[in-house]
Order: structure tokens, then C-alpha cells, then sequence
């Protein structure tokens, strides 16, 4: 799935920036909103990781949830997921926030032997 | 295969114009996999250069652990050496190109008052054959044009070509989503005229073409009522993002165990601003509203672009 094509152009970007350096991890950010699944895109990761400077290389994500307000009682809402209900039980909210990143933020090398 | 766009490097994108003509995709209008970046400094080379990060927010004790606003974990910190050793700021969408692409589709776009729409839906829902009544009953007052992505085959362009409309087929491969770069070269080949209606039918998957902007004006979710109510709750990237959805094969409603009103409350969960149509494609009922809708929005965007 696109999981696969995601993690292929994150190892490209990262791979032609590494130059001869190893890489340890690469940062990244996720909105919990993008259509993304983690635990897939870590493991196409290191799929498509093999044979480069990133084999082996950790994928540190973190996930960064979207904003919203409950059209009823007004909260202020952290969307974790797409399928979110305010605390008063509605279901009835604006349209998220943010939630949509999917963001390179850097990548840690290994210590130069 | 390419992040940027998710084309394949093994399978490549074959265009088929409008006379038929199979183009594979020209190399060098297309990713040189050279991706461009504006932080250009490796820090793991170990090379001299001036601390280009601002930096005034902190003291920089190297040696010590120190919190930056941009670090997130003390092993991450401790890193941090003094020639900037084995940390590089990288700060790039991984989908940079795609939406670049796609940001210069809009604005062509724009430009000629052509209302492009993303169609979108699981294999078999009824794009097609909504394309095909569409173009039968609209061609007489609004130019059309229509971008046909499916992995292989170009049954469909020919099916609207039949239908009497230019027709551009875009064949992914492997590839499980139309992306910007596909439809910027699709542009090219159908050139649609000024203030027509540019009908671009994504790959059928519920999933991945939400991810890929591709310069659209709006997309546009068909579901049928074969596949379940329950849809927009398991798949609600693509209703979220998703202006308008078509409920369509409503002539089979007698005959499946389909609630409307729950499957409409379902997508207004996942997208309170989602606008709701129910149709049939093969019966006709329900079109009228559906070419209402077209004639609406076709007629905003020339607008726009006549002003």
C-alpha cells in the first residue's frame, strides 16, 4: 500500500543527504489524522532501508493529533483519530486542525569510528 | 517506487491520449530523484560552518545535556556535539513535490476557469457509468474533459470516449493512486479548454488517493450501496476529504440490507460540511440533482475566472 511508497521516498530524501555517514534514526511527524499506519510504515522502513546508508536505522514517529470544537457544548478537542467524541458524548464537532503532517524533521548518524 | 508520487520505478505510468496513442511516462518530466532541499549542510561530515540554527534561546554548554525546542529526547540531546556531529535538521514534507505539483495544477487551472473534480471510490462503485450518463446528458452545455486512472487497461477511456468526450487514460501499474505529476501530464495531453469540467477518475481504493493532492478543486467520494453503510466509519480519510458524497446503485436498495439515513449520518460524522446526493446511475433517478450540483460549481468557477 502507500505505506511502501511513503517509506521508499523518506530512505531516498534521507539516503542523497547522508552522504557516506551511517544513519541511526530518522525523525519523523505524523498527524494522527494522515492516512498512515505506524507499525506499517515502520516496517516498510526497514524494507526499503536495506542496502542503504539507513539499514538498520531506527524510524522515530511522532504523532501529532488535530484541533477541533465540540459544535455543542464548545470544548476545545485534541482529535487522537479520525472517529473522535467529545467528552459531553457528541459526535457533532468542526473540522479538524492540523493532523494531516507528515514532516522529515532529522535524522541522528552514527559516531564516526 | 517513489515516495513523492508513488510511481514505480519498475511498473511505469503509461498515458493513452485521445486518439489512442499509448505514451509510456517521458523520464525527464518526471522525478529525477534528485529531490530538492534548502539545508544543504551535513552536519555528520564534520566539516566547518557557521551555526546556522537559531540559537539564542539557549546556552551551549556542549557536553552537557541540553533541551532543545526541536529535540525531543535526551539521547537525541546528548548528541548534540560541538561541530553539530550526528544530528541533521532535515524539516521537509515528505510529500513536498506531490503538493508543489499539485499547488501548480490548481493555479493552471484556476487560470482557465476549468472545475477539475477528483473522483473517487473502491473498485466497481459506479464511477464510470456516472461519468458516462453524466457526459451524455451535459455534453450539449458544458465542455468536458476526463482523466481516466486505473492500474491496467484503457477499457475506461474508451468507454467515455464512446460516450463522446476526449479522454486521457493514465495507467499507474503498481501504483494504487493518480498523483500531482500524473495529472499536470494528463493537462498537457487533453488540454482542456477554457471553462470546461475536468472529470479526473482516480484509481478505485478507498484509501491511498486521499493522501495525494492532485491540484483538484474538490473530490468528490461515490459510494455504492452494495458495499455497506458502515464505509465512511472505516475509511474516514477518504470521507474527511471528500467535499461531496454520491450515493449511487440506489435502485438496489430493495434488495440490500442498507440504511441511508445511518450511512449519511456516518459520513456527516466523519465530515459535518460533507454535501450528501443519492442516485442511481443505471435508473437515472436521483441525476438530475447530481448534474444540478456539476452545473453549479461549473458555473462558480468560470465565474471566478472570467472576473
Amino acid at each position: 500500500m502507500h505505506e511502501l511508497s511513503v517509506a521508499i521516498g523518506i530512505v531516498e530524501l534521507c539516503n542523497e543527504r547522508a552522504g557516506s555517514a551511517r544513519v541511526r534514526s530518522v525523525r519523523l511527524k505524523v498527524g494522527m489524522l494522515c492516512c498512515l499506519h505506524p507499525e506499517s510504515l515502520r516496517f516498510c522502513f526497514q524494507v526499503a532501508a536495506e542496502g542503504t546508508a539507513l539499514q538498520g536505522a531506527a524510524l522515530d514517529i511522532e504523532r501529532v493529533p488535530a484541533q477541533s470544537r465540540c459544535r455543542d457544548c464548545g470544548r476545545t478537542i485534541e482529535m487522537q483519530e479520525a472517529l473522535a467524541t467529545c467528552k459531553c458524548g457528541s459526535l457533532n464537532l468542526d473540522p479538524p486542525r492540523g493532523g494531516n503532517e507528515l514532516r522529515i524533521i532529522c535524522m541522528e548518524f552514527e559516531e564516526a569510528a | 517506487m517513489c515516495a513523492i508520487c508513488g510511481c514505480s520505478e519498475g511498473a511505469e505510468t503509461r498515458f493513452t491520449d485521445s486518439a489512442g496513442n499509448m505514451h509510456p511516462q517521458p523520464r525527464d518530466d518526471r522525478h529525477t530523484h534528485s529531490h530538492g532541499h534548502t539545508h544543504d549542510h551535513h552536519h555528520g561530515e564534520g566539516h566547518p560552518h557557521p551555526h546556522q540554527h537559531p540559537h539564542e534561546h539557549h546556552e551551549h554548554h556542549h557536553g552537557e545535556e541540553h533541551a532543545h525546542p526541536h529535540e525531543h529526547r535526551a539521547s537525541v540531546a546528548t548528541l548534540h556535539e560541538p561541530q553539530h556531529g550526528n544530528l541533521l535538521r532535515i524539516e521537509q514534507d515528505v510529500l513536498a513535490r506531490n503538493n508543489r505539483m499539485a499547488e501548480r495544477n490548481r493555479g493552471w487551472l484556476e487560470g482557465r476557469g476549468v472545475l477539475a473534480l477528483n473522483l473517487l471510490s473502491s473498485p466497481g462503485a459506479g464511477k464510470t457509468s456516472l461519468l458516462e450518463k453524466t457526459i451524455r446528458a451535459l455534453r450539449s452545455e458544458i465542455e468536458m474533459r476526463v482523466v481516466e486512472g486505473d492500474q491496467e487497461t484503457t477499457l475506461d477511456a474508451e468507454r467515455i470516449r464512446a460516450a463522446g468526450c476526449p479522454s486521457v487514460q493514465v495507467n499507474t501499474g503498481t501504483g494504487c493512486h493518480l498523483d500531482a505529476p500524473m495529472l499536470a501530464q494528463a493537462l498537457r495531453s487533453l488540454d482542456p479548454p477554457r471553462g470546461s469540467l475536468l472529470l479526473i477518475e482516480n484509481v478505485g481504493n478507498l484509501v491511498c488517493p486521499a493522501l495525494f493532492d492532485l491540484g483538484e478543486a474538490a473530490k468528490i467520494v461515490i459510494l455504492s450501496v452494495t458495499e455497506g453503510q458502515d464505509k465512511p466509519l472505516k475509511y474516514p480519510h477518504m470521507f474527511r476529504a471528500s467535499q461531496l458524497m454520491v450515493l449511487n446503485k440506489t435502485d438496489l436498495l430493495a434488495h440490500v440490507d442498507f440504511d441511508v439515513q445511518a450511512c449519511f449520518d456516518h459520513a456527516r460524522r466523519v465530515n459535518p460540511e460533507i454535501e450528501l446526493l443519492q442516485l442511481s446511475a443505471r435508473s437515472g433517478a436521483g441525476l438530475e440533482d447530481w448534474y444540478a450540483w456539476l452545473r453549479a460549481r461549473a458555473a462558480a468557477v468560470s465565474l471566478r475566472a472570467v472576473s
